[in-house]
């Protein structure tokens, strides 16, 4: 048996001498950090997720039909008559939830520990591409059950494009394909959703960690183990404080694959809408262009970027201000290696003030997302009474904004000037086990 | 620190505080909404699942249909035979194959009520079965209305109450009247009892609700048989992935 | 410490413990998607057994039904007709239907007209060869493509050719007889395709 395989492996690298060395580059050769903790797990769940929606995907077109008259029906009929639809479709639609989940503390992982500093600013660029595609991914999917929140949804954020002056209301028909969204902005968000974003996603992954593995992984020390004293158990010239990625870390993220899948099947099998956050109630009512629903808003996953929207008034009689704001929130990330001149990458030897910032940085995200999703909306009448929650949402929200936008301000100002105090950063990485 | 403490401080709290988080969140969720009372439905139970379908059938198929709902899964999933379903639930003389489909032409429907009636097969999904508990329970009689009924949840809903016979007759007391307000509705009262008891009849409309909960989504069914399965079954794993990676990483340590 | 002596035996049971688990675990996970493919509530419900009254159908008719799709021809034969059958035996590849055809019919049809009731064919009017649909050629008259044409159904594509209880001749591309589907008699005059006599008792 052993045989057999060794002469296929021999066969192949006959053919094709190049595999091998890759794989040993990529897997059994790539000397990663052996201190990484459990903000690691991240990155190998994004692509376990990623695999995950392509394969559900795969099977509900199957059964979808990607018309005004027919979309609603369809999903009832992979939920009710397709063997097992039910299963594919909640498999899909936490995912997508779950996708952002674990891309946010993903994302948070590289800022805290400062994994976007200089040599990896092409990987943290090319994650944020991921990003970005990753939401048009998931908006035009949201769109597709054709549900009424997907319709209003779809007639919102595509009118943010007509806030822009001269040419706005052309683009929104450009976009639509109609003056509504309508069969043909379906048919069309089904086409980029299925196969050309997707496509434009995996090329993303795969640069992203071709960069990654170019220049090797951070840590949560943010010590570049390359530096560092050479020689390990495995390897004279590799560096002392690297392991294998394989099979170290792949053994380790399986236990990360392990509780990820016990939290999502959780979720599917026993809270597959999750309260009406993963699936909206009114989602339930086919799209009517007559009624809106009564809170419209948007998926959880954008509240914080929606809510910025809302949060900036009009002004020189456009509105374009707010959605400047909001593509500005995401253009700021994009710049993060910028803004931070600092030396010391982790959190763990930087100053108080970057401490304290990324908590209110933290903290403006959530409530930037409590606005978005109408959770202040509630909870103001019940805590102050009966007041004007305009003033008071728009009070907390534009503070919150401000917050949002002052931590990249501050941190610019906190590490250009030498503001900040930095704890001395060990020679090699520790560990604490 | 003991390796078990270790596991815990690694792996166990983690995983507990995110799951508490989930529950939390859930909860926290279904807590909004004010003023609603709760269903209590539990879809696993087929004796509550049986009393509610003969309710649809009897009073609300006239007008309602289930349109994403087959005779022939209600039997399967309610236990029931094709016998049972199409002699004492399908009065249309549907096939036994065939959606839940009202005998009611939609323009007659619109004719008389305004509007059509609304199908019901997603009702509970859209607007939770605490709603539609809350909205069972809350017509009144109101001689303001074209129809002579109104609703608290749903006021001006274009819906006579077909369960009157079972429930009695409410009517409202209304709040002191303000100046420039709306009169609002303070409470209803059973002016005349029904053929049931106030408890009976909320036992009959949980059912019901129950029944359109179901109706509404009839994979929760097939989610709850396996996914407990499903969970041990990946937590055995988890656990024999931990202890792979234990010891491999013996090399490491 | 990185000196330890490595236990390979627990690791490599340990590796193919995991291994075995994880992939039980990846076939089950592919047994939804794999049984997605089955035909859905909404297919089944359209190949329901199909009921169909035979009052209108003439001595020397023929009827054709769909059931799953699938064209079902319902034959009223005449005695004369009837009395062919045997007659043509010697020239067919299964007359008995116990051979390469066994399997095309129910037990409660396989016998010498193929039927419950000797007079009425119930056969899926598709040919054995490669699905085309045969025409119903009921004289007992010389055809062009057989003299001694007793009656029976002959396929337009390749040229195949049955008898009167759908039994194929020998010497043609067709392998088998005529599939002759579950069916029942509700009474004397209805029938339902698709469900067998016994599962309707």
């Amino acid at each position: 048996m052993a045989n057999v395989f060794t002469n296929i492996g021999d066969w192949v690298t006959e053919r094709a001498p190049g595999m091998m060395p890759m794989y040993r580059a990529h897997m059994t050769e790539y000397y990663a950090p052996k201190n990484f903790n459990l903000w690691y797990y991240f990155g190998s769940l994004a692509l376990l997720v990623l695999v995950n929606q392509i394969v559900t995907g795969i099977f509900l077109t199957m059964n979808y039909n990607p018309s005004a008259a027919g979309a609603f029906d369809s999903v009832q009929y992979i939920m009710r008559d397709v063997e097992w639809g039910w299963l594919i479709r909640y498999m899909h639609s936490t995912g997508a939830s779950l996708f952002f989940v674990v891309v946010f503390l993903h994302m948070f992982r590289g800022i805290m520990y400062g994994s976007y500093k200089r040599p990896r600013e092409l990987v943290w660029l090319l994650g944020m591409l991921i990003f970005l595609v990753l939401m048009a991914e998931a908006f035009m999917g949201y769109v597709l059950p054709w549900g009424n929140m997907s319709f209003w949804g779809a007639k919102v954020i595509v009118s943010l494009f007509g806030t822009i002056p001269v040419i706005g209301s052309t683009l929104v028909e450009w976009i639509m394909g109609d003056f509504l969204p309508a069969d043909a902005t379906l048919n069309r968000f089904f086409a980029l959703h299925v196969i050309a974003l997707p496509i434009v996603l995996l090329l993303l992954v795969v640069l992203h960690i071709a960069a990654l593995h170019e220049v090797g992984s951070n840590n949560p020390d943010g010590v570049e183990i390359k530096k560092g004293p050479k020689g390990n158990r495995w390897d004279a010239l590799k560096p002392s404080d690297g392991i294998p990625f394989h099979p170290y870390y792949t053994v380790k993220d399986l236990v990360g694959v392990g509780f990820f899948l016990l939290i999502a099947a959780f979720i599917i099998f026993f809270a597959p809408t999750f309260g009406g956050w993963f699936l909206e109630h009114d989602n339930s009512i086919m799209a009517n262009n007559l009624v809106t629903p009564a809170e419209i808003k948007p998926v959880w996953y954008f509240t914080p970027f929606y809510a910025i929207v809302r949060m900036i008034p009009s002004f020189a009689g456009t509105a374009v201000w707010g959605v400047l704001a909001m593509f500005g929130a995401i253009a700021v990330l994009f710049l993060l290696p910028w803004f931070d001149r600092g030396k010391v990458k982790s959190i763990r030897y930087r100053g108080t003030g970057y401490k304290v910032a990324l908590g209110l940085f933290v903290l403006s995200f959530f409530g930037l997302g409590a606005v978005g999703a109408g959770i202040t909306a509630e909870v103001i009448p019940e805590w102050f009474g009966n007041v004007d929650l305009t003033t008071y949402e728009n009070a907390f929200g534009r503070l919150m904004t401000l917050i949002y936008f002052g931590f990249f301000a501050f941190l610019w100002a906190y590490t250009h000037f030498g503001w900040e105090k930095t704890k001395p950063v060990p020679e090699r990485v520790t560990t604490h086990d | 620190m003991t390796k078990r403490q270790l596991l815990m401080k690694r792996y166990i709290f983690p995983v507990a505080l995110a799951f508490s988080l989930i529950v939390g969140s859930v909860s926290a969720n279904a807590a909004e909404g004010g003023g609603l009372l709760h269903a209590g439905t539990n879809v696993q139970d087929q004796a509550s699942l049986q009393r509610g379908a003969r309710l649809f059938f009897n009073y609300c198929v006239g007008c309602h249909s289930l349109k994403y709902m087959r005779y022939s899964r209600i039997a399967q999933d309610l236990g029931l035979s094709e016998q049972e379903v199409m002699q004492n639930l399908n009065f249309t003389g549907a096939r036994f194959d065939d959606p839940v489909i009202s005998h009611m032409p939609a323009e007659l429907a619109t004719k008389w009520f305004g509007k059509a009636p609304p199908d019901l097969s997603l009702e509970v999904s859209a607007k939770t079965a605490d709603w539609v508990y809350t909205y069972l329970n809350s017509f009144y009689l109101d001689p303001h209305s074209p129809i002579g009924w109104n609703n608290t949840v749903l006021p001006n809903a274009a819906m006579p109450f077909p369960l009157w016979e079972l429930q009695g007759l409410q009517t409202a007391q209304m709040k002191p009247a303000k100046v420039g307000e709306d009169p609002a509705v303070e409470k209803l009262v059973l002016s005349q009892p029904g053929k049931l008891t106030p408890a009976q009849f909320q036992q009959a409309t949980r059912d019901l609700t129950n029944f359109l909960e179901y109706a509404s989504e009839p994979a929760a069914l097939e989610r709850h048989h396996y996914g407990i399965w499903v969970l041990l079954f990946l937590a055995f794993f988890t656990l024999l992935a931990a202890m792979l990676k234990k010891e491999y990483w013996k090399d490491v340590h | 410490m990185a000196n330890e002596v490595v236990d390979h035996g627990r690791r490599r049971f340990l590796t193919a413990t995991t291994a075995v688990v994880g992939g039980i675990g990846i076939v089950s996970a592919a047994v939804p998607f794999i049984k997605s493919w089955e035909p859905s509530a909404r297919a089944k419900a359209a190949g329901a057994p199909v009921t169909q009254s035979l009052a209108k159908i003439e001595a020397g008719q023929m009827l054709a039904v769909s059931w799953r799709s699938l064209p079902v021809f319902v034959v009223n034969r005449t005695p004369a007709q009837l009395a062919t059958l045997p007659e043509v035996d010697s020239r067919l590849v299964d007359p008995k239907s116990n051979g390469a055809s066994a399997g095309q019919q129910p037990k409660y049809a396989q016998n010498e007209a193929r039927s419950i009731k000797p007079e009425w064919l119930v056969v899926v009017g598709i040919c054995t060869h490669l699905g085309c649909v045969p025409n119903f050629v009921p004289e007992i008259k010389p055809e062009p493509f057989d003299p001694n044409w007793k009656g029976g159904f002959y396929c337009p594509c390749h040229h195949s050719r049955y008898d009167l209880a759908g039994r194929v001749f020998s010497g043609v591309p067709a392998p088998k007889n005529l599939e002759v589907p579950p069916y029942h008699f509700v009474d004397d005059t209805t029938i339902q395709i698709g469900v067998d006599p016994k599962e309707a008792g």
